[in-house]
């Protein structure tokens, strides 16, 4: 858009153009003038609405009843754009929102896939509910120059259209509509010949466009934060922006355990006791096969003594640690030394590059490194046979029909949520988690809170807790994270954030 | 049959008279500098030249028509490549900063070869061909030039022999010279039903519903199949080949066959055989039905060498170019003619370059032009340039080559009135 060449408008009139679409491709940033407080409260609201696509598309099937009503709920809730009038304002919080969080979002892989994901979820949301002819306009406003065919034209093209669409979908052409798009947008269905092509244009139908805009959404997305990253350090040498941003990165993952906190607070003693209380199903799994072969293999190692560094190993007793167990077995001190102590050292950033790696997200977990035999590490709820499964659950004195629950979530390939079902019934005190599980490290805090009472009401239950664990985990629980140490304005934000996810 | 007898080593002879008198530099240019719509086209493409002695040269560009005659003729190429059009002049690209030089636009190429087929050739293989394999040629321009235009919308496809077992595609519409290595490399795997090397036996193999493109494919393939498969490469006439057929069905299919072989020797009727075998398959089972079809794409359809399109960058031989191993000139295909075209009345650089000294038929022409143009001093040696290679073999192919960039130009002058439009508002 390009202001400048036209006569100048009232400034009114220009919002109104601007945010006449429902939707749109955040293609260009937003270029006025808003206050501090504007800034991070639309920020943190499209954060929390975000967090709710995330937590939503882990529990349900995307775009279900449920799913599609709840997330209506959600952006109700927080004032975001719905298909009714006047949405002009609430547009305008949209776009700005969006690129604020690209700010705080672009600055590491991790980051920019989570934030990727779940704004395409919210588009693909968004567009579904777009009517045909809107979908149409969004289309041509965006120089996607994608028209829907006639019905005559279809007709005429009939058998060609049902012969040459994905056959697994099973189109039936009369239902459909169908598009005209230039193939050189339609690449993948053209290479793998599953569109009928004629004179340069792909026919392809409604619900592959969905996709094809989508991947566009997507591709676009990921370059526009590739470049907002390379511009960050203009954006960080404003004090007033760079502790918000950062606390919003960090909230999303609550944190990512790569600071220390608590270090030597558990001692070696502890870990046996706290592997069946509080570490979850991976680790404790990873725990039991350390101490029955006294041996893990590099993806086990790399998994576990990194969550250990996490909760507060130190480098000293990791060494001590590992040692102690490898040499019951059949390694001898010796060749631990040379073999086994120098990539511990570099877990913890003493070796080579001097990355000080961060223990691993259950997304982690669960996508990259699949285990394989006589491998302990991975998703016990993702890659463990389910039989197996069950057994394991059962020794672990999980009642039957906790079981069955689990096994249910899995089978829906819902292995967090699973996680978080275990994390109940391990803990007989909670009903519904208050937190939605996304990394190993946040199972042990969640659950060294609860054991040690992190709420008033809890305390009762702890006396019949092993004075062992009680200290320790009032110990974790007294250092909690420290107030940020800036104006007292932001200092209050941070704290809102943190009730705010908590609660979330 | 006009065909001077061609010896390689009298090359560094001829190649000097080929590119002082009989080039066609002005068509060539004409092409490449595409009107003149984007600025500096010609000037940022990249040339490479094979010299004598095997020396290659790459980032070879020029700055004119004039400038690149000289340079050739200077050089003597044994054989011209040509290449990308880049950001900067590819014969400066060592001035510009690592990285900025960046191939932009190609046009989009296709190169059928010969040998990739010589699991499914009889009469020949490798570097030879004949008449009854070159069938496939016709086969595989009459697929990819009606997919390229049905199926893509391109409308300027250039079709040039390449000289000894082979046929080049240049697609040089502007779309066509704009797509990314990826929309390239898509448009080669649509175009390809061949899977498999060496090890594999059954190359294709087709699933329900079968896409248009295939199914126009085959009423191609078939059109030539009983001549080309069931005559010429006697498929089913002979043991070897037979076998080599039959590993193609159905175990419980071939069977069956095997036994009516044993009685039937009649190659047709074998076929018919094959496929009323073939009806029966697909209205009893749902799987491997569509073997007959499958047998036919194997022996027929086109094999592209999915690398050489892919590319933006990709070297291509040049139209024009000369053949060092036969002598032959890379003429382009009159695809009115292609089921006439035969490569071996190509001519070769000898027999032009003779036919210059002792002009064919056409000397009465040649001589009235003389008499026109003496009026004309000032052009007479362009003028006799132009005429020279009218007196040769080589006319009708430039010809051709003429209509081509007719053809096109009617696209560059749309253009070239849009822009001076849009100039003139600012």
């Amino acid at each position: 858009m390009q202001f400048s060449s036209k006569k100048p408008r009232a400034v009114t009139d220009l919002k109104a153009e601007l945010y006449s679409q429902p939707l749109q491709f955040y293609a260009q940033p937003p270029l006025e003038n808003i206050s501090l407080s504007e800034f991070e409260s639309f920020a943190v609201d499209r954060l929390k609405l975000l967090k709710t696509v995330e937590n939503l598309g882990v529990s349900y099937v995307k775009l279900n009843d449920d799913y599609l009503k709840k997330l209506d709920n959600e952006i109700r809730t927080l004032n975001f754009p719905q298909d009714a009038k006047d949405q002009t304002e609430k547009r305008r919080k949209d776009h700005i929102s969006h690129f604020i969080l690209r700010l705080a979002y672009c600055q590491t892989e991790d980051l920019r896939r989570w934030f990727i994901q779940q704004e395409v979820d919210l588009f693909k949301y968004r567009f579904r509910k777009l009517d045909g002819g809107e979908k149409l306009e969004f289309l041509h406003k965006n120089n996607l120059q994608y028209n829907t065919i006639s019905a005559e034209e279809k007709d005429n093209l009939r058998e060609k259209l049902t012969i040459s669409s994905s056959a697994a979908s099973g189109v039936k052409v009369e239902e459909q509509d169908f598009y005209k798009v230039p193939f050189q947008d339609a690449l993948d269905l053209v290479r793998t010949r599953k569109v009928y092509l004629k004179e340069g244009y792909a026919y392809i139908p409604h619900n592959e466009i969905v996709t094809i805009v989508l991947n566009d959404f997507r591709t676009r997305l990921s370059k526009a934060l590739a470049l907002t990253a390379r511009s960050l350090p203009a954006v960080h040498s404003d004090e007033r922006l760079q502790p918000l941003l950062n606390h919003l990165s960090h909230s999303y993952l609550g944190q990512d355990y790569s600071v220390q906190k608590n270090v030597g607070k558990i001692s070696l003693e502890q870990i046996d006791s706290l592997a069946g209380k509080s570490f979850p199903l991976c680790m404790r799994q990873l725990h039991q096969a350390l101490r029955d072969q006294h041996h893990l293999r590099h993806g086990g190692r790399m998994q576990y003594g990194l969550f250990l560094k996490g909760i507060g190993l130190s480098l000293e007793q990791a060494l001590q640690f590992w040692r102690m167990e490898f040499i019951r077995g059949k390694v001898d001190a010796d060749k631990f030394d040379k073999a086994y102590a120098y990539s511990i050292r570099h877990m913890f950033g003493k070796e080579g590059k001097r990355a000080d790696y961060t223990p691993y997200s259950c997304m982690k977990v669960i996508l990259s490194n699949p285990p394989s035999q006589g491998d302990y590490h991975g998703c016990p709820f993702r890659h463990s046979d389910p039989e197996l499964l069950k057994q394991k659950l059962q020794s672990y004195k999980v009642s039957p029909s906790g079981v069955s629950q689990i096994l249910e979530l899995v089978k829906g390939m819902h292995y967090q949520l699973a996680c978080q079902k275990y994390f109940e019934l391990t803990h007989n005190q909670v009903e519904d988690t208050s937190f939605s599980l996304s990394h190993p490290n946040q199972y042990f805090t969640e659950s060294q809170k609860v054991l040690g009472g992190g709420k008033d009401v809890k305390r009762e239950t702890d006396t019949l807790q092993r004075p062992q664990e009680n200290s320790a985990a009032r110990g974790l629980t007294a250092a909690r994270e420290p107030a940020v140490d800036e104006s007292q304005h932001l200092a209050e934000i941070t704290k809102n954030l943190e009730t705010d996810f908590q609660d979330a | 049959m006009p065909s001077s007898d061609y010896d390689p080593a009298c090359l560094p002879d001829l190649l000097p008279l080929y590119y002082r008198r009989l080039f066609p530099f002005a068509q060539y240019y004409r092409w490449l500098n595409y009107g003149g719509v984007q600025k500096n086209y010609f000037q940022n493409r990249e040339f490479s030249f094979t010299l004598k002695d095997d020396i290659y040269v790459r980032y070879q560009s020029f700055s004119s028509q004039s400038e690149l005659e000289k340079e050739m003729q200077k050089m003597n190429p044994y054989k011209i490549d040509i290449g990308a059009v880049y950001s900067h002049r590819p014969n400066q690209h060592n001035t510009v900063k690592s990285g900025s030089f960046q191939a932009l636009e190609k046009e989009l190429v296709f190169d059928i070869d010969m040998t990739d087929y010589d699991d499914v050739r009889t009469c020949c293989s490798a570097a030879d061909i004949c008449s009854k394999c070159w069938t496939l040629m016709t086969i595989a321009i009459r697929i990819l030039d009606r997919s390229l235009r049905q199926d893509f919308g391109f409308h300027h496809l250039l079709w040039v022999y390449s000289g000894r077992r082979g046929v080049h595609c240049w697609v040089c519409d502007e779309a066509a010279r704009k797509l990314s290595a990826a929309a390239r490399s898509a448009v080669a795997e649509y175009l390809s039903l061949i899977k498999g090397g060496e090890e594999t036996v059954k190359k294709v193999v087709l699933t329900d519903p079968i896409h248009p493109f295939i199914r126009e494919s085959l009423t191609v393939v078939k059109r030539y199949f009983p001549q080309y498969a069931l005559q010429d490469q006697n498929i089913l006439g002979r043991k070897e080949s037979e076998e080599k057929v039959l590993a193609l069905v159905p175990e419980d299919v071939k069977k069956e066959l095997q036994e009516i072989f044993q009685e039937e020797r009649n190659p047709e009727r074998r076929w018919r055989h094959i496929e009323a075998q073939a009806k029966k398959k697909q209205t009893t089972a749902k799987k491997r039905q569509y073997f007959e079809k499958e047998i036919m794409l194997q022996y027929c359809y086109p094999r592209l060498d999915v690398n050489v399109s892919k590319g933006v960058n990709h070297l291509l031989k040049s139209p024009f170019s000369v053949h060092p191993k036969t002598g032959r000139i890379s003429v382009p295909i009159d695809l009115k003619d292609v089921e006439k075209f035969d490569p071996f009345a190509v001519p070769t650089i000898s027999l032009i370059c003779e036919e210059l000294d002792r002009p064919k038929a056409d000397e009465d022409e040649a001589k009235s032009e003389d008499a026109k143009e003496k009026e004309n001093e000032q052009d007479s040696a362009e003028k006799r340039k132009i005429r020279d290679y009218k007196r040769t073999s080589l006319a009708k192919y430039v010809k051709y080559f003429d209509q081509f960039l007719a053809e096109m130009a009617d696209s560059w002058k749309g253009k070239l009135l849009r822009q001076s439009d849009l100039q003139k508002e600012f």
